[in-house]
């Protein structure tokens, strides 16, 4: 772990290893007992109730621009929150909260765009905001606007990003990096003929399939969103205490996304994702989730891109097809305000 | 940072030439080519500037040498099985 | 996956089947050579980048050895030379430049450190934007060129092209050829062969590599930057050293000739000449820098400007950069995982040398595949 200096640097919102030292340090050493809370560091938090769990998530939305091709802040904000939810295994959300600090001066037709964005995601979640907050600052005391939404959810069942054990493989839903080559572009205006676009979209209803297909031989879920699939797969074999081997030739990544980072020379891999789920399966169950995966719509591009193995726990061991090497994980920011 | 990846010259304007890498559009001056560029040709491109024109021919040319320099090295010896099973072995044992 | 417009044919080249004949067949002519380990050197960051992004040497047969040899430009780029950059920063000059030169440690500052200290510094990715921005302004902007031979070609295509009279150039150009000729020279080399940087054997061709191939008797492969072309020429390459066929050879046939790109070769040598200069870390190398000609005075930042590096050079080197070994990474006689920085005090964050600094440095490269980019293969 690497050492947190005096101010708070734009790495640390990363969700690389510079963001973990300083949650590590900073909040979790002050603030949390252990449990599935703030401790395990896991998407969610889960709370026992009852014969269940109530699984709480939270999330600030800084992405900039606010509208990019696919979705928008809005979009973002109700998504990645109900697949926080769904990614513990929660996938059928009780209600979201919404809360916005506008800066003075924010035309009123944006707010519109962006909650009508909100309106459309909350409907094919199948989700409600029940409650929220507004706030307003002045001009220039924050940049446009900033959304936080919490959702909660009830789970008989937690999926813990923490569950991989040697032997089960991994499944990715979809291809990878779509959403932060799409940002990128829309921030740098790159000229490109292949559309790069968002995969910003709700993940309940794929996990739900998932869970009925797969049930207790789903051992691992998370969703890559900062830092990619590198980042998801480091920290599951972290705490699973796993290798894992990655088939570099079996994870999907779209022709426009990987003319994108052939030029920009940023790896896929490495890249945000809003619509993705990683999903660690018992090696059993493996070929009929993927199956489940694919019938639905967010999961036609579905595939089993590696597997968990005894050696190098905590490592991703990237299979090239001429050979192999360590997957590097991500540091700082390859890319600020993506989400 | 581009590698110097081969692009399609889909627009020419004088020195400048609009080339398409995989989808992905960059402006390339055309100073450094030692060849008339046309649209189609295939360009390699260094920080800016096309370094040489590829006849697509010669794409095919380099794999017909792959081929070759394999199977030269396979031709003598009696022991390219046995040889070729120790490689095996040892990628397997490396896994 | 869907192959994009000219994807049929990068497709090709990254064919693991091919991919695997090719390594049996160096795993052959390993084993018929009788000695190890074979080392093998190449001279071009960019080959660097594609054998760890692929992990080629874990698929190498034990006995060959592949290391990198002084192939990065900015690593090479000199303390003094970073100094005049700093020095004309910080006279107030504005300074364009390649990405990778930014974050480059001078004897006391980088230009990163004089751009905190209000210095205006500017990142371009080609010779053409730097005159971009002369164009559209009206006091002195000084393009601070760094590169090898390919990258030569274009700052002097862009002088040649008549750029404005507020436009000058800081030269740290260099040239591979004389570098080789100086890790073949060195007493504890134990390479026996090479291979060239197949977009510089673009421009210079691979003829001038015969001469040299035969007095050191070390064959050269130009090289392209697939796998399947790495692997293809190092297939040829020990083919050559068991024939004893001590010349040059071409594996990137598509792309490169023998006698190179005329053009461009009479452009670089109408605009620069040779020059002794140090490369940072490994020494003087005798006829190793580009320097404008006389006649391009006007546009030499160094005949233009009185660049002052006192202050600059007055410094102890720190205790760290003490410790650094760049040098010896760069000439192929260790690599980044003997250094005792790398990966601890010496991070791409808060680099101690310049392999750490620049994308073509062997620690970088390293660094971002891993640390120890092949696992298991290699020595």
């Amino acid at each position: 772990m690497s050492k947190l200096g005096e101010t708070v640097a734009q790495k640390h919102g990363a969700g690389g290893s510079a963001m973990r030292t300083l949650i590590e340090k900073v909040f979790v050493a002050g603030l949390g007992p252990a449990g599935a809370g703030l401790a395990a560091m896991d998407d969610g938090a889960a709370i026992p109730v009852g014969d269940g769990f109530l699984v709480l998530t939270t999330d600030s939305y800084v992405i900039k621009p606010l509208f990019f091709p696919g979705g928008d802040i809005g979009r973002l904000a109700i998504c990645g929150t109900i697949n926080d939810l769904a990614m513990m295994g929660a996938t059928e959300p009780l209600g979201l909260t919404c809360a916005v600090i506008i800066e003075a001066g924010f035309a009123i037709a944006d707010l519109e765009r962006i909650r009508d964005s909100m309106r459309a995601a909350c409907v094919e979640a199948g989700a409600t905001i029940v409650t929220g907050d507004t706030k307003v600052m002045g001009k220039g005391e924050l940049d446009g606007i900033v959304v936080n939404t919490a959702g909660v959810a009830f789970a008989k069942r937690v999926v813990p990003d923490s569950g991989l054990r040697t032997g089960d493989r991994i499944i990715v839903t979809g291809s990878v990096g779509d959403h932060g080559f799409a940002v990128m572009a829309a921030r740098h205006k790159l000229q490109l003929q292949g559309e790069l676009v968002s995969d910003v979209a709700p993940l309940n209803g794929l996990v739900r399939a998932a869970q009925a297909a797969g049930g207790e031989f789903i051992s691992a879920m998370k969703d890559p969103t900062r830092g990619g699939l590198s980042s998801a797969l480091h920290e599951m074999a972290a705490k699973g205490k796993v290798g894992i081997v990655l088939d570099e030739a079996c994870v999907p990544v779209r022709p426009e996304v990987r003319a994108a980072s052939e030029l920009l020379g940023i790896d896929p891999l490495h890249v945000a994702n809003e619509g993705k789920a990683v999903i660690g399966v018992r090696a059993d169950a493996t070929d009929r989730v993927l199956q489940v995966l694919r019938a639905h719509p967010l999961g036609r591009d579905a595939a089993i891109i590696g597997g968990c193995v005894a050696e190098r726990p905590g490592s991703v061991i990237l299979d090239t097809g001429f050979g192999r090497r360590l997957l590097a994980e991500p540091e700082g920011e390859l890319l600020p305000r993506i989400c | 940072m581009c590698l110097g990846i081969p692009g399609k010259v889909i627009g020419i304007d004088g020195m400048e030439a609009t080339v398409d890498f995989f989808g992905v559009r960059r402006q390339v001056r055309l100073d450094v080519v030692d060849e008339p560029v046309a649209l189609g040709d295939y360009v390699l491109n260094h920080v800016g500037f096309a370094i040489r024109r590829i006849p697509e021919s010669e794409v095919a040319e380099t794999l017909k040498l792959f081929e070759e320099l394999a199977a030269a090295a396979d031709e003598q010896d009696l022991l390219a099985a046995d040889l070729r099973a120790e490689l095996a072995a040892t990628q397997e044992s490396k896994k | 996956m869907s192959a994009a417009s000219s994807g049929v044919a990068e497709l090709k080249f990254r064919d693991p089947g091919r991919a695997r004949e090719l390594t049996t067949a160096l795993a052959r002519l390993v084993q018929g050579l009788h000695r190890a380990p074979v080392t093998l050197m190449h001279v071009c960051g960019t080959h660097e980048q594609a054998i760890a992004r692929f992990g080629l040497r874990s698929s190498l047969p034990p006995g060959l050895r592949v290391i990198m040899g002084p192939g990065c430009p900015v690593c090479v780029t000199d303390l003094g030379e970073v100094d005049e950059g700093v020095a004309l920063a910080l006279q107030g000059v504005r300074i364009a430049t390649y990405g990778d030169m930014v974050k480059l440690p001078g004897s006391s500052k980088s230009l990163a450190d004089a751009q905190a200290e209000g210095a205006r510094v500017e990142v371009v990715y080609s010779a053409t934007q730097a005159v971009e921005l002369a164009r559209a302004s009206e006091e002195p902007v000084v393009f601070f060129a760094s590169g090898f031979e390919t990258t030569a070609v274009t700052t002097a295509a862009i002088l040649l092209a008549k750029p404005p009279a507020n436009f000058s150039v800081l030269s740290a150009h260099k040239y591979v050829p004389p570098a080789m000729e100086a890790v073949a020279c060195l007493p504890e080399t134990r390479v026996e062969g090479f291979l060239a940087a197949g977009h510089a054997a673009v421009i210079t061709g691979y003829g001038l590599f015969e001469d040299f191939a035969r007095r050191h008797h070390t064959p050269v492969v130009v090289a392209g930057f697939e796998p399947l072309d790495i692997l293809a020429a190092l297939v040829k390459l020990l083919e050559m050293i068991r024939d004893r066929d001590y010349g040059a050879a071409n594996a990137y046939p598509r792309c490169v000739t023998r006698e190179g790109n005329r053009h461009a070769q009479a452009s670089l040598w109408r605009v620069f000449e040779s020059a002794d200069g140090p490369w940072r870390g490994i020494g003087v190398i005798p006829n190793g820098n580009l320097q404008l000609r006389k006649e391009w005075a006007a546009l030499d930042a160094r005949r233009r400007f009185r660049i002052d590096v006192s202050g600059l050079q007055q410094k102890a080197r720190s205790e760290l950069s003490r410790r650094c070994l760049c040098g010896k990474i760069m000439v192929g006689l260790v690599e980044p995982t003997d250094c005792p920085l790398f990966g601890r005090e010496c991070v791409p964050e808060s680099p101690v040398g310049a392999c750490m600094v620049s994308s073509e440095g062997t620690c970088k490269i390293w660094y971002q595949y891993g640390g120890r980019p092949d696992l298991g293969g290699g020595t």
